[in-house]
């Protein structure tokens, strides 16, 4: 109450020369958080509580879990069909703005995938993501002003350049973990953003790279018609990624980066090449970055540096802390609470980056595993294999 | 005389002024079990680290016999690529990938023996489907031999301690090593525990072939278990020797209990 007094209780009105004093302001404010601490107390309460007693009760209880229902090939098989039929008609059910704000939505979910295999499979923190995003814009803009080079050639040749990119990043942090690593990705991700800014002759700088096109379908498209095939552009690469990162992940790569992440040290001592699998890290990560960065560049027509900052690196990094770092359900969730609460809440726009402050404190103590946490792979293992 | 495994030459590792290690030679035979013994602080882990890679020894040498018994030195080398040499070891402070399940671990410790990389993981090839079946029938069976089996899909936090710390020597063991380096194996175990630790290192010894070298505070299991033991104190080697020469070497007992 202290804290806010200055700002919240006294209003100097300039004008004419007063002070205005809003008490009423200082009232609300304690009975806020007088509230808001009686609720942290209940939920810390919970926390500590909580688990011993619910978990095996909600187990034993055979209590419906909404998990174990979709495992079932007879629950899981209809809501899959369900819900691809609703992606597929999504685009002739709803408003043409809507495609574009869940074309951007699913483009974030790509971007919060790849990032999660660097950060929740490899457990690098890496705050300069959206360096690698930039790559595959430029990629393609660069491409198309030198070359004219169309999207579907621009496509695997972001993806590609983000990898070396991702490959070139990783090679001097090798060294590095933890705090430190964040702080020279973060360098990184400004660096790159800067000298996009600053080399003006090549990249044409702050003023950036207008009217790439779109890609066509044979024919050229109209506005609306790209915005849709977009859509389903995004809906296959989301797809792809998905498919991808679940192969990864029970792979033997997969598992040396998740051993890197646990313990380097021990990893290292188990013959894991710890150099080569923090650079596959980074590349397999800044692939989907650089494919991102493509389908951007052909669906805004245009790319400057500014769209590239710190504040894009920290929102994707959000989705995957919030959703679940290391789970794919949960990332694609959390991609879709941060990029569509501002837009269909425009009210609160302004407060977003407060309320992902809030929430990420709120998840980091009461539920640091993230919404849908990581389920892992059970291995048959019986008499009746071996 | 069976050959020499590793072998360890005039070495000494120091940190800042302080001489960890202090000129030791050591050398350790095919087939033995082998113990360093010593006060706290003595340089034993460090040791065990250098030789390991995880430090790179001030001087000397460490030697390694190759698999065509060529003699490979080791110095400056990093933990995997001696980890390849052959050498695998265990941790004084349990480093067991703790989220992942025991068999995940184990399976860990066969990865430089597997080939499949990004693509084969990609694309699920044939020859990539065989080597997970086998790498997963494989380590179920190191599993077994450490009677883990039952705790092959536990995260490896939720294990007892004791099955935690045969679940190190199995990660290690996964990595078909010829020597097998632990590193107080036995600490915070109770007596039953250390007695079945006992049996189980002579008998995964006995049954791969293994040479063992072991750091260990515990006198009845060292006594028991090793054949030849090595005291560092502050550092230098004050004597080796078998169990009874070393229980009855004056500068061992001077260093354990004082004048």
């Amino acid at each position: 109450m202290i804290l806010t007094f200055p700002i919240m209780v006294i209003k100097v009105n300039s004008y004419e020369g007063v002070v205005l004093w809003r008490w009423k302001n200082l009232m609300w404010i304690g009975i806020g958080t007088f509230f808001l601490s009686w609720l942290w107390r209940f939920l810390l309460d919970r926390k500590e509580n909580g688990p011993g007693e619910s978990k095996p009760d909600a187990d034993r209880d055979g209590k419906f879990s909404l998990r174990k229902a979709l495992g079932e090939r007879k629950v899981k098989i209809p809501t899959l069909a369900v819900l691809a039929i609703l992606v597929l008609a999504f685009p002739f059910m709803v408003k043409f703005y809507q495609v574009g704000i869940m074309t951007s939505a699913l483009m974030f979910v790509i971007l919060g995938l790849g990032l999660n295999i660097v950060i929740g499979y490899g457990g690098l923190l890496h705050l300069g993501y959206a360096a690698f995003y930039a790559m595959g814009a430029y990629t393609y803009g660069l491409m198309y002003l030198y070359w004219g080079l169309p999207f579907w050639a621009a496509l695997p040749l972001g993806a590609v350049s983000g990898a070396v990119f991702g490959i070139v990043i990783g090679v001097p942090v090798l060294r590095l973990r933890g705090d430190y690593l964040a702080i020279v990705t973060l360098a990184f991700g400004e660096i790159s953003r800067l000298l996009l800014e600053n080399m003006s002759g090549f990249t044409k700088g702050p003023e950036g790279i207008a009217q790439i096109p779109r890609p066509g379908f044979f024919v050229k498209l109209s506005l609306q018609g790209a915005t849709t095939y977009l859509f389903y552009i995004c809906i296959v690469l989301v797809l792809f990624a998905i498919f991808v990162i679940r192969r990864l992940e029970d792979s033997r790569i997969g598992r040396a980066l998740e051993a890197m992440k646990e313990d380097d040290i021990a990893a290292q001592s188990m013959g894991i090449d710890l150099a080569k699998t923090k650079l596959i890290t980074f590349a397999l990560g800044a692939v989907w970055a650089g494919m991102v960065g493509v389908v951007l560049a052909a669906k805004t027509t245009y790319i400057n540096p500014g769209s590239f900052t710190l504040m894009e690196s920290v929102m994707i990094l959000v989705a995957v802390v919030l959703g679940g770092t290391g789970s794919i359900p949960g990332v694609i969730l959390g991609a879709f609470l941060v990029t569509l609460i501002p837009e269909y809440f425009r009210a609160l726009a302004d407060y977003r980056m407060l309320m992902f402050g809030v929430a990420l404190v709120v998840m980091s103590i009461f539920r640091p595993q993230g919404i849908i946490p990581r389920v892992r792979k059970r291995y048959l293992v019986g008499e009746d294999k071996s | 005389m069976s050959r020499t495994i590793l072998d360890i030459n005039d070495f000494s590792m120091v940190f800042g002024g302080l001489r960890a290690v202090d000129h030791v030679d050591m050398h350790i035979d095919e087939g033995e079990i082998v113990a360093l013994i010593g006060p706290n602080g003595a340089g034993k882990t460090t040791l065990f680290n250098c030789v390991t890679g995880v430090y790179t020894p001030s001087e000397g040498n460490i030697t390694v016999a190759g698999p065509n018994s060529e003699i490979i030195r080791t110095n400056g080398k990093k933990p995997n690529k001696i980890t390849e040499l052959g050498l695998a070891r265990t941790f004084q402070n349990i480093r067991l990938f703790s989220s992942m399940t025991a068999l995940e671990n184990v399976m860990i410790g066969r990865h430089p023996k597997l080939k499949a990389g990004i693509f084969g993981a990609i694309f699920r090839d044939k020859k990539t489907r065989d080597e997970e079946e086998r790498v997963i029938v494989d380590s179920l069976k190191i599993l077994k031999k450490l009677n883990l089996a039952k705790y092959a899909n536990e995260p490896a936090s939720s294990l007892p301690y004791g099955a935690q710390r045969r679940l190190e020597i199995a990660r290690a063991m996964a990595t078909e090593p010829k020597l097998l380096l632990l590193d107080e194996p036995a600490a915070g175990m109770n007596p039953q525990e250390t007695k079945e630790l006992d049996d189980t290192i002579k008998r995964i010894r006995d049954e791969e072939g293994l040479t063992i070298l072991l750091i260990e505070h515990d006198m009845s299991l060292v006594m028991s278990l090793s054949e030849r033991i090595y005291v560092l104190d502050y550092g230098k080697l004050i004597a080796e020797g078998s169990p009874d020469v070393v229980k009855a070497d004056p500068a061992v007992i001077k260093a354990y209990l004082g004048e």
